[in-house]
């Protein structure tokens, strides 16, 4: 393959993906369109099923029943050796007997190019993961950090139109983490190729990701891109997954075309009705929110009174725990230019009915998050 | 930890006891081999290099001893490659059927010899095995098979099978994976395997005896054979030679395996 020429990202399309282990179902009905070059995050509270639908594409793992296409072709069947996927491993999985350079070589050497071609590849792939000067190590001479480059070099050298990454960072430090994903991104723009990424941190998948799959008890609660998921979350989870949120619970009453929950004597109004019969809840993201000492003078909107529970200074502003009087918390975040307020002091919490978003109550969102 | 000074004299002595006790009957066997008499008696009379010669000369001797180079390099071998399959076989299987295909394939080990002689030397007498180097190949196969089987299951044991995904997604087959990364990473089990398999055939004798005849006849029946009619101290020279020969080649393995530890730590 010419070096110079950037290598296309392959798309791919799940289709009604369902796997199950006896009776138990890790994958249950999963449908997913990656479109070519895209990097897309597969993101989900542990046992989702994230690794099972990255193993399935990358044909560890065979399905149960549904359809799977790579670059449009159905690979339902094919052997992972060859599929021309990269994969790279939370555990590095490099080879201990091989030295850097070898392992990096192993892909093209599988495949018959021939010494000079390989030698050029290997070294601009650990260049490209800036690892070029530690072709002559064994892996159990590198960090943690530097093993997973160069597994990242060895599953990229052979040009794959697409990339599978489960929790490459997880094993390594936040300093660490945190530059890795800049370097990934990067390594991304410049290679065109598919990345499909999997992670349970939030922040990790908002950083990298041009779309984000939230994955729940082996089902797709939402695509979409990051501000997508923040802003108009479809469920309770997802609004709760991504980012922090305040959710508020009440006797809901619905007429013309707004929601009113009336929580523990007090009544908030958002000018929006959900459809369908679940009872709905309000999510207000912290910024959305505001706070003010009891009785000074406000234009209209919401109100709840409450009392700080906890106050975190942020550097660049500060996040409240506000505690409402049916027990619920909510949590705000201020700029330090406004007043600040101290633990046990009450307040009243403010926002505009047009800043909620209304979602049908679903319990288990609760308990799937902890 | 740090040992109080009388602690460690009566550790050592401890040790060194031990130590003799150990390799004091081997030991017997050096001077014995160059006495002047033929005689097995200890301590041993004058000086002599007559009962080496005699091993080098006597068509007696040097046959039984390349007769055993012979079984015992096949031996080798064939139990090596079976037994590395086999291990490596029931590692993928499902632990039950596993373990219960285990258990047989270790009997000989465990199974008194004479047993198994009785039963082989049966069943040669009806195939017309006895005496041939068929015959005894087979036989050691047998015997050594399962400390090929333990040496290399205990190394894929500590096997990363993940490995083995990984270059499956690298492109490699499952012969391929086998050939250039678990092999690679068993290969001191099947190389402690290989040794266990040369050394069990090497000295064995039990079975040895009951399928022996003759014409062919390995080194551990010839030094019975010899032993049993005249007090030859040939016996003691090919014991030496044995000696020097195996501490030499498990020595040199061990500085090879040591040094390769520390080139890749
Ligand atoms: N081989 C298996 N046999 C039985 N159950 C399995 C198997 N592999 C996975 N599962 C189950 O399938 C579910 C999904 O597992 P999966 O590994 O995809 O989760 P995950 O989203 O990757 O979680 P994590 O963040 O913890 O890695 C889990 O409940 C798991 O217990
Ligand atoms: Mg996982």
């Amino acid at each position: 393959m010419n070096p110079v020429q950037a290598s296309r990202g392959a798309a791919i399309d799940l289709e009604a993906i369902s796997k199950a282990y006896g009776g138990f179902k890790a994958l249950d009905g999963v449908s997913l369109r990656i479109e070519p070059g895209e990097f897309m995050t597969l993101l989900g509270p542990s046992g989702s099923g994230k690794t099972t639908t990255l193993n399935v594409i990358a044909g560890f793992t065979d399905v149960t029943s549904g359809k799977l296409l790579v670059g449009e072709k159905s690979v339902v069947g094919v052997p992972a050796h060859k599929r021309n996927i990269g994969v790279v491993f939370q555990h590095y999985a490099l080879f201990p007997h091989m030295s850097v350079g070898r392992n990096v070589a192993y892909p093209l050497t599988l495949r018959g190019v021939d010494k000079a071609t390989r030698e050029a590849r290997v070294a601009r792939a650990l260049d490209m993961v800036k690892m070029g000067d530690f072709a002559h190590r064994y892996p159990s001479e590198l960090s943690g950090g530097q093993q997973q480059r160069v597994a990242l070099a060895r599953a990229i050298v052979f040009d794959p139109p697409l990339l599978l990454m489960d929790e490459p960072l997880g094993a390594l430090d936040k300093k660490l983490r945190e530059w890795l994903q800049l370097e990934i991104k990067r390594i991304h723009r410049e290679l065109g190729t598919t990345f499909v990424y999997v992670t349970h941190d939030q922040e990790e998948a908002l950083m990298l990701s041009d779309r984000i799959a939230v994955f729940n008890r082996g089902r797709i609660e939402q695509v979409g891109t990051g501000r997508q998921l923040y802003d108009e979350p479809a469920t309770l989870f997802v609004g709760r997954f991504i980012g922090d949120s305040t959710v508020l619970r009440g006797e809901a009453r619905s007429d013309g075309n707004s929601t009113a929950l009336s929580i523990a004597g007090e009544t908030v109004t958002a000018p929006r009705k959900l459809s369908g019969e679940a009872s709905p809840v309000m999510l207000l993201r912290p910024e959305k929110l505001s706070l003010r000492r009891p009785g000074q003078s406000a234009s209209g909107g919401n109100r709840l009174s409450g009392t700080i529970g906890e106050a975190i200074y942020l550097g660049s502003e500060s996040k409240y725990e506000v505690k409402l009087a049916d027990g619920s918390a909510a949590i705000v975040r201020s700029p330090l230019t406004g007043e600040s307020f101290g633990l046990g002091d009450k307040v009243e919490l403010c926002f505009d009915g047009s800043d909620a978003t209304l979602l049908a109550d679903d319990a288990s969102a609760d308990t799937t998050l902890t | 930890m740090e040992m109080k000074p009388l602690t460690r004299v009566l550790l050592g002595l401890v040790c060194l006891l031990v130590a003799i006790w150990l390799v004091a009957p081997t030991l017997v066997v050096v001077p014995m081999s160059f006495n002047e008499n033929k005689s097995l008696a200890f301590p041993p009379q004058g000086f002599s290099w007559q009962w080496y010669q005699n091993f080098a000369t006597n068509p007696d001797w040097s046959n039984a001893f390349l007769n055993s180079l012979k079984v015992a390099s096949i031996v080798a071998v064939l139990a090596t490659v079976l037994g590395t399959l086999a291990a490596f076989g029931l590692d993928r299987m499902k632990a039950r059927p596993a373990n219960l295909l285990r258990m047989l394939m270790l009997t000989p080990m465990v199974v008194p010899g004479v047993v198994l002689a009785i039963g082989i030397y049966a069943v040669y007498l009806d195939t017309q095995l006895v005496g041939t180097l068929i015959g005894f190949v087979l036989a050691h196969t047998i015997l050594a098979l399962p400390f090929v089987l333990i040496a290399v299951s205990a190394s894929l044991e500590v096997f990363d099978r993940r490995l083995e995904t990984a270059a499956a997604s690298l492109g490699a087959g499952a012969l391929t994976t086998f050939r250039t990364v678990t092999l690679p990473l068993i290969a001191p089990g099947v190389l402690s395997g290989l040794l266990f398999a040369f050394a069990t055939s090497f000295d064995e004798i039990v079975v040895s005896l009951f399928i022996t005849n003759p014409y062919l006849k390995t080194l551990p029946v010839q030094i019975f054979a010899s032993i049993t009619r005249d007090a030859d101290p040939t016996v003691a020279a090919v014991g030496t030679i044995l000696l020097f020969a195996t501490t030499i080649l498990i020595g040199g393995g061990m500085l090879l395996l040591g040094r390769e530890r520390k080139g890749r730590p």
